[in-house]
């Protein structure tokens, strides 16, 4: 990172204002090209045989009956896609799971595929395949998966993460561990202990959109991609690489994108697709079914978590501890250790520890969800944490607030904080409107915190100017929440000219440098950067171009308000020259004129957030409505305000779905009950009140206009929030996310019969 | 797979009754289509009834009201006559799907997709509602609880299929209600669900009361017990604890991803409560 990308504190024109997004129109009328909307001439169907087991060995495949059917083109397994990956791991885990190669490791496994002329064809194709399985025991269950017994994944797997080695194989796959001080002397001096164990359910991002991609490999081994991806720089890395091309002979065209909350930064079916291309050497559109998507792509993890926070009587944490037991599918991730980290980041703490389980299991393989694995470890915390304020009768906010972290504390995970939003949102709940509003009969208030790294990483971008002196900006993270909008206004802003005069696009693979995809909210971070130092570098040419057409030394030429101004006794009575007046001389004073930047975006800032919820339960069914919901957050700098509105309450309301209804449900035969949106239910419009929400701006040192990434944060504190929402108003601890009506009502009745021996006891 | 829009009801029972292999009848195809993409069901031959006018049309005559087989439930909720007279029959229908499946969905079609969970069934049942069915050999009526007989099976014979809903005449102070369960407030599935059908005197005595429960047992079904503790008294706590109770002792769920078994029995009887609480309303009673 160079000095120039420090925050500087200038006043902003453009920045924080809410013009209408580039994209919008497109999206409402229906013309915005998704994932399946590309179509190529003598494209081909692809479809994908899964596997109907949790576990099994695969002893043959037979495909030649469906090789055999006319209109059939291609007919792939393992086979055709070779192991390349080296002894790389996780490529060879992304292989493994974009088609079965010995095992089976859940329903919904990808075991062959087929590319035919019509979808008909194609599933008449699949049924021909005939898949030999040795049926194994399986395990869907986290606690059961860690328990003496349970049916072992793979053979070969020893935790990592322990020292010595461990003797037997289990599901274990790796343990990490957070913290700082002694938790025994810091329990030691707690006057309230509290000690209990959460668990939530496996949950998916839930976007409208499948997964859907148009591959095409030519006979030169060149190939395109057309997919809708969060990523298509690591889109074309991951293929290139599992079907043994060079990377730049791949290039991924990544199109408009039907949500993706971290299930779209990881390949499903793109490699299978190209397979099939290469095989029937003509393009293959493969688009997932819903069903597919719910059982083989991307949910987050089911987790167990046990968790012991002390304090003193005086509203002092003197220590925290938890086990994070987090599933990741049938291979090794590190969600369990995400959740380690993210557990006590809101609080100052002298004496904290962590330890992260990854633990396998016979589901669809783990990917991100929107901060993924914090909201489960807040729940644990923050619910423990009402109730220790319950129990030393303080004040929940002022509990938080005595115990926040701040600049300078040193972070459960590590790092020292610079300059934080926790206390100031914290302070902005104490004094919302809403947390003293009165609450109507069988209604309960909670509050909950929630924390997220936010990440930079490698970005550029390129910004153009037209011979009309408009803008066009290049940037090779993808929009998933208005970054194209947002972007704009930072390049208009350092160009000093009007929003309406820039254009940002999405750049496809051949277009710029490597870019990491848009996840841990980095996109508008990130690609404002590379923008500002785009436009600055334009600027220069600029500045240089206009010292030229007026003849003048360069240092005698300031950018001001969109014009080169020439500046000093000598030159300072010649007219500006305008940005469009400059470009439209660019033939003759040295061509083109562009800026570029290439960096990696060092220094996003940490994010916090405070929500506030009421809920209102039917006692008599235990269905629960959320009557009122406010999130807090700071978002360093808002650039266009209302998309991190936008954030903050579709973070929201994903949180509200986890924590009232969705899940994933097994059967006891390991197959998943309800992949479809009826029965695994994200919540509609009238399940949710209206989200209100409130901007903090704590500038990000490390930006120059002090942005903060904002897209994820706000999924971390619903379930706790809920859960201490439901526990207010009926005085239950609510243990088990989702909270669903039937889990409500057995809560209901435990605390009802609790209550009637306290008073049979009396 | 072949496709019929036959535009008279004597073209539509030759075309069932000639069909070979498997055999479909479409009115709004929001249960069939969805089935046919999801590859459930793979249909020889489907005919679509919608072109058939009569299946549209809303009458009242003295013999009750008859709602045509192709009626949406959109235009059911539409329609003031149909509401007066039926409140819970029209609500339990327009709590099928979303407003854009309401614009399609039929009640015809919820009844012979015979799931135990379907919305319009338990209200129809509480209705003492029948069911025109045309065939071969002709006319014939049923009431609407005989026609499902068990998961996404009907007692429909080869060549049949319903033709209208006939809802009886009104008594006055009279009225229906419906209510369900589901964890979301719409486009979801009962998982558990209570219609209450009743009339009263002058005096606020039940008189006359039909009830029934669905997503329970195997099909939609009525409770004579609660009717038994409905008629001859007026509704107070008592009355409706005795409801409530023989609500959730007439039931015979499964455990499955919507529901338990313990769930359903105990919210069945609030349901039905509530919805005998919400028809005496309606009908005009006071307490």
């Amino acid at each position: 990172m160079t000095a120039d990308t420090k925050f500087t504190g200038q006043t902003f024109k453009s920045v924080g204002t809410r013009p209408l997004r580039p994209d919008g129109i497109d999206k409402v009328t229906g013309r915005a090209r998704y994932g399946a909307d590309i179509d190529l001439p003598g494209q081909l169907v692809g479809s994908i045989l899964r596997s109907p087991h949790p576990h099994a060995a695969i002893r043959a495949i037979n495909t030649s009956k469906a090789e055999a059917l006319q209109g059939v083109k291609a007919v792939i397994t393992a086979a055709d896609l070779p192991d390349l990956t080296n002894g790389n791991k996780e490529l060879f885990d992304i292989l493994d799971n974009c088609m079965a190669r010995t095992h089976v490791y859940y329903d919904g496994h990808a075991v062959a595929a087929v590319a035919a002329v019509d979808a008909v064809t194609a599933r008449k194709a699949l049924k021909l395949i005939k898949v030999d399985y040795e049926i194994l025991p399986h395990v869907t269950d986290v606690d059961e998966a860690v328990a003496p017994g349970a049916p072992v994944l793979h053979k070969k797997c020893f935790t990592q993460g322990v020292e010595p080695k461990p003797k037997k194989p289990s599901n274990i796959a790796r343990r990490s561990e957070f913290g700082h001080g002694d938790v025994d002397a810091g329990f030691a001096k707690a006057d309230v202990i509290i000690e209990r164990t959460f668990r939530t359910e496996q949950t998916h991002q839930g976007y409208i959109e499948p997964h859907a991609c148009v591959a095409s490999i030519s006979p030169d081994g060149s190939g395109e991609l057309w997919v809708c991806t969060q990523g298509h720089f690591v889109f074309r890395q991951h293929c290139a690489e599992l079907l043994g091309m060079d990377v730049s002979k791949l290039r991924v065209t990544p199109t408009e994108i039907g949500g993706g909350f971290g299930g779209k930064t990881h390949v499903w079916a793109e490699p299978v697709a190209l397979a099939l291309s290469r095989k029937a050497n003509r393009p293959v559109k493969l688009v997932m079914s819903r069903d597919e998507v719910f059982r083989a792509s991307g949910p987050t993890s089911a987790t167990s978590i046990d968790i012991r926070i002390g304090v003193t009587k005086k509203g002092r944490i003197t220590a925290g501890d938890a086990t994070l037991r987090y599933t990741s599918g049938p291979y090794v991730g590190m969600w369990a250790e995400l959740g380690a980290m993210t557990s006590f980041a809101c609080y100052d703490m002298k004496h904290v520890r962590t330890v992260g389980l990854e633990v396998l299991v016979n589901r669809p393989k783990t990917t991100a969800y929107r901060a993924p694995s914090a909201p489960m470890a807040a729940f644990a915390v923050e619910s423990v944490i009402d109730e220790l304020a319950g129990r030393i009768g303080m004040d929940p906010v002022d509990l938080r607030i005595r115990n926040a972290a701040k600049k300078g504390t040193r972070s459960s995970y590590g790092p020292v904080y610079g300059p934080i939003g926790i206390g100031p949102t914290l302070k902005a709940a104490k004094e919302h409107p809403h947390m003293s509003a009165p609450l109507g009969e069988n209604q309960g208030r909670g509050m909950a915190c929630g924390f997220w790294f936010n990440f930079g990483g490698q970005t550029c971008t390129d910004l153009n100017i037209a011979p009309d002196g408009t803008v066009s900006l290049t940037v090779g993270t993808i929009d998933v929440g208005g970054a194209r909008a947002s972007l704009a206004l930072v390049a208009a802003e350092e160009l000093g000219i009007p929003y309406d005069q820039v254009r940002t696009v999405v750049g496809d693979t051949s277009t710029l440098g490597y870019n990491d995809m848009t996840d841990g909210s980095r996109g508008t971070f990130s690609s404002s950067m590379a923008t500002i130092m785009s436009a600055r570098n334009a600027i220069s040419i600029l500045k240089e171009r206009a010292a030229k057409m007026w003849d003048i030394p360069v240092e005698k030429v300031i950018w001001e308000d969109g014009c080169a101004k020439a500046v000093g006794k000598k030159h300072g009575n010649l007219a500006p020259l305008s940005l469009a007046e400059i470009a439209e001389a660019a033939p003759n004073t040295g061509g083109p004129i562009a800026g570029h930047n290439e960096l990696v975006a060092d220094g996003a800032g940490v994010s916090f957030a405070t929500h506030i919820c009421d809920v209102e339960v039917d006692p008599e069914t235990g269905r629960t409505q959320v009557v009122r919901y406010t999130v807090i957050q700071d978002a360093g700098k808002a650039v266009h305000p209302t998309y991190v509105e936008g954030q903050y309450q579709g973070g929201a309301a994903q949180g509200i779905g986890w924590a009232l209804n969705e899940e994933y449900v097994y059967g006891d035969d390991g197959r998943l009950q309800n992949a479809g949106f009826l029965d695994y239910r994200i919540p509609v419009c009238s399940d949710l009140p209206m989200i209100d929400t409130q901007i903090l701006e704590i500038p990000n040192p490390n930006h120059p206009y002090g942005i903060r990434g904002v897209g994820e944060t706000s999924i971390v504190p619903p379930l706790a929030a809920i859960g201490n929402a439901v526990s207010n108003a009926f005085g239950v601890r609510m243990t088990h996310v989702p909270m669903s009506a039937p889990r409500i009502l057995a809560a209901l009745d435990e605390a009802q019969a609790a209550a009637s021996e306290d008073v049979e006891t009396a | 797979m072949r496709y019929e829009a036959p535009l008279t009801t004597p073209e539509a029972v030759e075309l069932l009754a000639s069909a070979k292999g498997r055999v479909h009848v479409l009115a709004g195809g929001t249960d069939l289509i969805v089935r046919m993409k999801g590859g459930f069901i793979e249909p020889d031959v489907v005919v679509d009834i919608k072109r058939i006018k009569d299946m549209h049309v809303i009458r009242k005559s003295a013999a009750g009201i008859s709602i045509g087989a192709a009626t949406s439930c959109g235009a059911m909720g539409k329609h003031s006559v149909l509401k007066k007279a039926w409140p819970g029959v029209v609500e339990a229908a327009n709590l099928i799907g979303s407003d854009q499946v309401q614009g399609r969905c039929t009640m015809a079609g919820n009844l012979c997709n015979a799931s135990p969970a379907a919305d319009s069934v338990p209200a129809l049942i509480a209705a003492g509602a029948q069911v025109l069915i045309v065939g071969p050999r002709g006319e014939r009526r049923l009431p609407v609880e005989k026609l499902a007989t068990g998961p996404g099976k009907t007692s429909l014979k080869k060549g049949e299929l319903v033709t209208a809903i006939e809802l009886p005449p009104r008594k006055v102070r009279s009225a229906d209600a419906y209510l369900r369960f589901t964890p979301r407030t719409e486009m979801d599935i009962a998982v558990v669900s209570a219609a209450v059908n009743l009339t009263i005197d002058r005096k606020n005595v039940i008189t006359d009361a039909r009830v029934a429960l669905g997503a329970v047992a195997i099909k939609a079904i009525r409770v004579p017990a609660a009717e038994k503790a409905l008629i001859g008294n007026t509704l107070n706590e008592e009355t409706l604890a005795a409801v409530a109770k023989a609500c959730s002792a007439a039931c015979k769920p499964i455990d499955d991803k919507r529901g338990t078994v313990e769930y359903r029995t105990r919210v069945a009887g609030v349901l039905a409560k509530r919805a005998a609480q919400a028809a005496w309303t309606r009908a005009g009673g006071k307490a």
